[in-house]
């Protein structure tokens, strides 16, 4: 009797606490979603959980849209996630499959370079890497945050190794038999079977490209360039009084990705569960 | 299928070349240049222009650690830092009571998880509506009779890095969490059946199934912590651009580069965080060689 008390007070205070951290992680949200779809002078004049007249008025969203800039800001995002990914994808499943099959001079020298590069805290090192892009000429254009994200991508490399290591050489021996060149090996048996570790990457990748700030703020500081969270980060000046803007555009950088979780989420969990073990 | 005349050997030979080439190259122009230059400049005066470049031996790193306005901002991190205990004790409740039967368990995990995956820009903005005068703390301060607990959340010196710390933990405990309840879920089912049927209690479970489990893990954060303490920028970046006595060491260092100018010590600065940073990576291969294994 006692003790099923007992539970049952542990369980109040279960759902108690559950409750607390919902409220504290909903509210400050939902008061922006709210805010997103009244007038200003709605906004101005309204409780701050106060429901908006018409959840209908999508004003604030064109504004942030077309004048905000976040419509460039989506296309400029789309094409440096498809490129970059790409480009990570391609490049660490390579040199993972390089390094994990064959034994050559060198080979641990470079695996130390990769793993100490991962200790290099990047927003710092920015100051001096500013000048190497503008001296490739890349600076203000989409190729500097591409070639960045993807040259100091050391994670999805140290993703693709662990999981060749789980590939059995085997596979590699009987299609050498079949006279199958390296290549082939590669990009016909390998690449398909790295596709758990393809995903994780663009998880864990995709994510941290859609959501960083520095590198595109630092580098493409064009209008025309600007990336959903730099231009997100514009609205400051020209909207800095007009919060229910600004909230249009929070929303607007939300929902993408809040989709993509409840539509993926195992996926999510598995691919930063997996992508913490690098540290 | 015997179209290829290349034997194996130069078939090996291109594969390592060309697979590797790229990436080697991209590690070396935009890691290793990037930071053999700034150890360089660390040891000048450069502003960032002139050609004219004086070697000033160990001057920047003297500065930094003597001259307050640039030393204060290592206080800063001793918000964070002592945040950061409060994220991972969060973290580990909330992955404990997840980890057993509950209603509804789905969707907090996805909900305590979800602030993690959102744009730094978003939360700082969020968070500046929610601190801001007459903002949502302040209404719901209100709400609950608390008008005396009022504060100027983001606009007073003494109590605008407790506020940014939150927002932080706001922000990353998610990340936590979801590992914590990884490491948890990798103990069998079938042992807390078994402690179950012996008579343990929650409590016991935690502190004889749980603990044990996840004890490396979380002394591991303890000591990543300081990484992460040390190096936060976006959110009081985006919030306060460092206004207020928000100013953390990578604000300072990036000020210190791109608005003053001042090369030298900017770079010193980006090389005393890498020194922390490596340092701390060396205690954590000393200190966890065996939890490394297990992960």
């Amino acid at each position: 009797m006692e003790h099923r008390l007992k539970y049952t007070a542990s369980a109040v205070f279960k759902y108690i606490t559950l409750i607390i951290a919902l409220v504290a992680v909903i509210i400050p949200i939902v008061v922006v979603f709210i805010a997103s779809f009244k007038t200003n002078l709605e906004y101005l004049n309204s409780g701050t959980l106060e429901l908006p007249q018409s959840f209908a008025n999508l004003e604030n969203f064109k504004y942030a849209f077309i004048d905000g800039k976040m419509m460039i800001g989506y296309l400029n995002t789309i094409i440096i996630l498809a490129v970059a990914l790409s480009g990570t994808i391609l490049l660490g499943s390579m040199m993972a499959y390089a390094i994990n099959r064959f034994k050559f001079k060198g080979r641990n020298v470079l695996l130390f370079l990769f793993l100490t590069a991962m200790l290099i805290p990047p927003i710092t090192t920015q100051i001096t890497t500013f000048q190497i892009v503008k001296f490739f000429g890349l600076y203000n254009t989409r190729w500097a945050p591409i070639v960045l994200f993807m040259g100091t991508d050391i994670i999805s490399i140290y993703i693709f190794l662990r999981f060749m290591e789980s590939i059995s050489r085997s596979i590699d021996e009987s299609a050498m038999i079949d006279g199958a060149s390296y290549f082939r090996i590669y990009r016909s048996l390998i690449l398909p079977l790295l596709a758990p570790a393809v995903t994780t990457v663009i998880i864990i990748k995709g994510v941290a490209i859609y959501n960083d700030f520095y590198i595109p703020q630092l580098y493409m500081p064009k209008a025309e360039l600007s990336v959903v969270s730099t231009a997100l980060y514009r609205f400051q000046g020209p909207y800095g009084k007009r919060w229910e803007i600004i909230s249009a555009g929070i929303v607007i950088t939300i929902v993408p990705v809040l989709l993509a979780f409840m539509f993926l989420q195992r996926y999510f969990y598995n691919g930063f569960t997996q992508g913490a073990i690098k540290s | 299928m015997h179209r290829y005349t290349l034997d194996y050997k130069k078939q090996r030979t291109i594969i390592i070349v060309t697979f590797i080439m790229i990436p080697v190259a991209m590690l070396i122009t935009f890691s290793f240049l990037p930071l053999a230059r700034m150890l360089y400049y660390s040891f000048t005066d450069w502003n960032g222009l002139s050609k004219n470049i004086e070697n000033v031996g160990w001057d920047n790193y003297i500065k930094i650690f003597t001259d307050p306005d640039y030393f204060s901002v290592f206080k800063v991190s001793l918000f964070y830092f002592v945040a950061s205990f409060v994220q991972l004790a969060i973290a580990l409740y909330f992955a404990t009571i997840l980890n057993f039967k509950l209603t509804g368990k789905n969707f907090f995990k996805g909900m305590l998880f979800f602030p993690y995956l959102i744009n730094g820009v978003a939360i700082g903005f969020i968070f500046k509506h929610f601190f801001k005068v007459d903002g949502t703390l302040d209404m719901f301060l209100t709400m609950l009779g608390l008008e005396s607990w009022i504060q100027k959340w983001i606009g007073n010196p003494q109590i605008i890095n407790v506020s940014l710390a939150a927002t932080s933990i706001w922000r990353y405990m998610g990340f936590n969490f979801i590992i914590f309840l990884g490491t948890i879920q990798s103990v069998p089912r079938e042992l807390y059946e078994a402690a179950e049927i012996d008579g343990a209690n929650r409590w016991h479970q935690f502190r004889y199934i749980i603990w044990p489990t996840i004890r490396r893990i979380i002394q591991l954060n303890l000591l990543l912590a300081i990484n992460g303490s040390i190096s936060v920028f976006e959110i009081p970046f985006i919030m306060t651009g460092g206004a207020n006595g928000s100013k953390t060491f990578v604000i300072q260092t990036i000020n210190t580069a791109f608005e003053k100018n001042d090369f030298g010590i900017a770079t010193a600065m980006g090389i005393i965080l890498l020194v922390i940073v490596v340092v701390v990576a060396l205690l954590q291969r000393v200190l966890f060689r065996e939890s490394e294994v297990e992960a």
